[in-house]
């Protein structure tokens, strides 16, 4: 990848880090299921 | 209390004594050669490398092991969580000694300890990072150790001190966790000033929040880690309530951790991302790191994550050693490995054995005096004069 102003470097890995925090904010909240939901079964 | 004629009736020559001794009369001679014949004598540092192992090690990885005391006390008494109180005690005590032996350590580095306070009253050089770094372990250390003052006062029999202090114990609790906040990711702030000399895999803006992430994960670790070898070497001392809990702390932190390195492990990722450092991954540095990111921090905390899941105390524990390993491999990294890669090999820093031989004489000096500490006073079990409800 090229980049020719700071910009074009900006939008470049801004871009890439607004797609990972989303990802991140989901697989977070799925791992703190994946972490705690045998412990509703063990309430239950 | 300690007495002495029990000590004396007790045969001293055991397997722990002898390797411990050893090690601690080979580190007074190196003590005695660093402070008659100045750091050259002993250390390979240079002009290049002024940070070496005592750094790297003692210091880095002893403030950040040491987490566990701000970790535990925050997790019972700010959040409440009082099912993990009979952590508190041994995880205060290791933080003490931890912060302690750090500034032993740091008095080999520096020289010249009887200017230890020439920082603060003399030439406070007040915007430097360092500076910060300093005033935060000297005053953290305070803290911890009047934190800790209530174990040696109950053992003294202090009745009246160990009442004030243990009335100060949220005091001290929010004290401990903001000068840690502070000091954790300074520790990692002063790397900031060399970015052309970390590698770009290491170096990032982001480095204060990494190294301050990381000594949460470190003092969950360590926690169970230190509670693991407790339990195998002084499972005699421990009252009824510590053999209780052990199962809630060992899950409740090895939940806590395994979603802290899942956190940790994303912002590294950002760290990368926001660089644009993609393509070194692919070079001999590259690898390395990617064994650090995937072998020490996506690895235990899967561990964590499978050992919680599945109630496997075992599981977590070996996690937990494999986390602590972890977090010396990182400030390893950090402040040796990726430090001055641009160097030829022939520049490069390889510590001397006699920086090795006394940083395992400050780790044993550490291990002899939590034996003793532990053995004495009440910090695995409540002392039965003060069996009360207490914070």
């Amino acid at each position: 990848m090229d980049f020719f102003t700071l910009q074009d470097f900006y939008t470049y890995t801004k871009g890439i880090a607004y797609i990972l925090i989303v990802a991140t904010l989901i697989g977070m909240a799925v791992f703190w299921l994946y972490l705690t939901d045998h412990e509703s079964d063990d309430q239950e | 209390m300690f007495k002495l004629k029990e000590v004396l009736n007790r045969s001293l020559l055991t397997p722990f004594n002898l390797v411990a001794g050893i090690i601690i009369l080979m580190g007074l001679v190196i003590t005695a050669l660093r402070f008659t014949g100045g750091l050259a004598a002993v250390t390979n540092l240079s002009d290049y490398n002024p940070w070496g192992l005592w750094i790297g090690f003692d210091l880095l990885c002893g403030v950040a092991l040491a987490a566990g005391g701000y970790v535990t006390s925050a997790a019972v008494y700010i959040f409440g969580i009082k099912k993990y109180h009979s952590a508190v005690r041994p995880a205060i005590l290791t933080g003490f000694l931890g912060y302690a032996l750090v500034v032993l350590a740091l008095s080999y580095d520096v020289g010249r300890p009887w200017r230890l306070h020439f920082p603060f009253f003399v030439q406070a050089g007040t915007t430097s990072v360092l500076f910060e770094v300093g005033a935060c372990v000297l005053l953290y250390l305070i803290v911890l150790f009047i934190e800790f003052t209530p174990a040696a006062s109950e053992w003294l029999g202090f009745r009246r001190a160990r009442n004030l202090v243990v009335r100060l114990t949220m005091l001290l609790t929010i004290l401990g966790v903001i000068l840690s906040t502070l000091h954790q990711s300074s520790l990692g702030a002063l790397f900031l000033i060399a970015p052309s000399k970390l590698h770009p895999l290491w170096y990032s803006q982001y480095i204060p929040v990494f190294f301050f992430i990381s000594s949460i994960l470190a003092g969950l670790s360590m926690v169970i880690f230190e509670g693991t070898l407790s339990h195998r070497y002084f499972a005699e001392k421990m009252d009824e309530a510590h053999l209780r809990e052990k199962k809630d702390v060992v899950f409740g932190f090895g939940k806590a951790a395994s979603f802290v390195l899942a956190a940790y492990f994303a912002i590294k990722v950002f760290g990368i991302t926001m660089d644009n450092n993609w393509h070194y991954l692919s070079t001999g540095y590259g690898a390395w790191f990617l064994v650090e990111l995937l072998g020490f921090v996506a690895l235990p905390c899967l561990l964590y994550s499978i050992g919680v899941r599945d109630r496997s105390i075992k599981v977590i524990q070996w996690a937990a050693a494999w986390t602590v390993l972890g977090i010396v491999v990182n400030r390893f990294n950090v402040c040796l490995v990726a430090f001055n890669w641009h160097l030829p090999s022939s520049e490069r820093y390889f510590p001397s054995w006699m920086e090795i031989g006394l940083s395992l004489f400050i780790v044993t000096v550490g291990v002899v005096v939590f034996k003793f500490i532990v053995t004495y006073m009440p910090v695995l079990y409540e002392h039965p004069d003060y069996k009360t409800p207490h914070p």
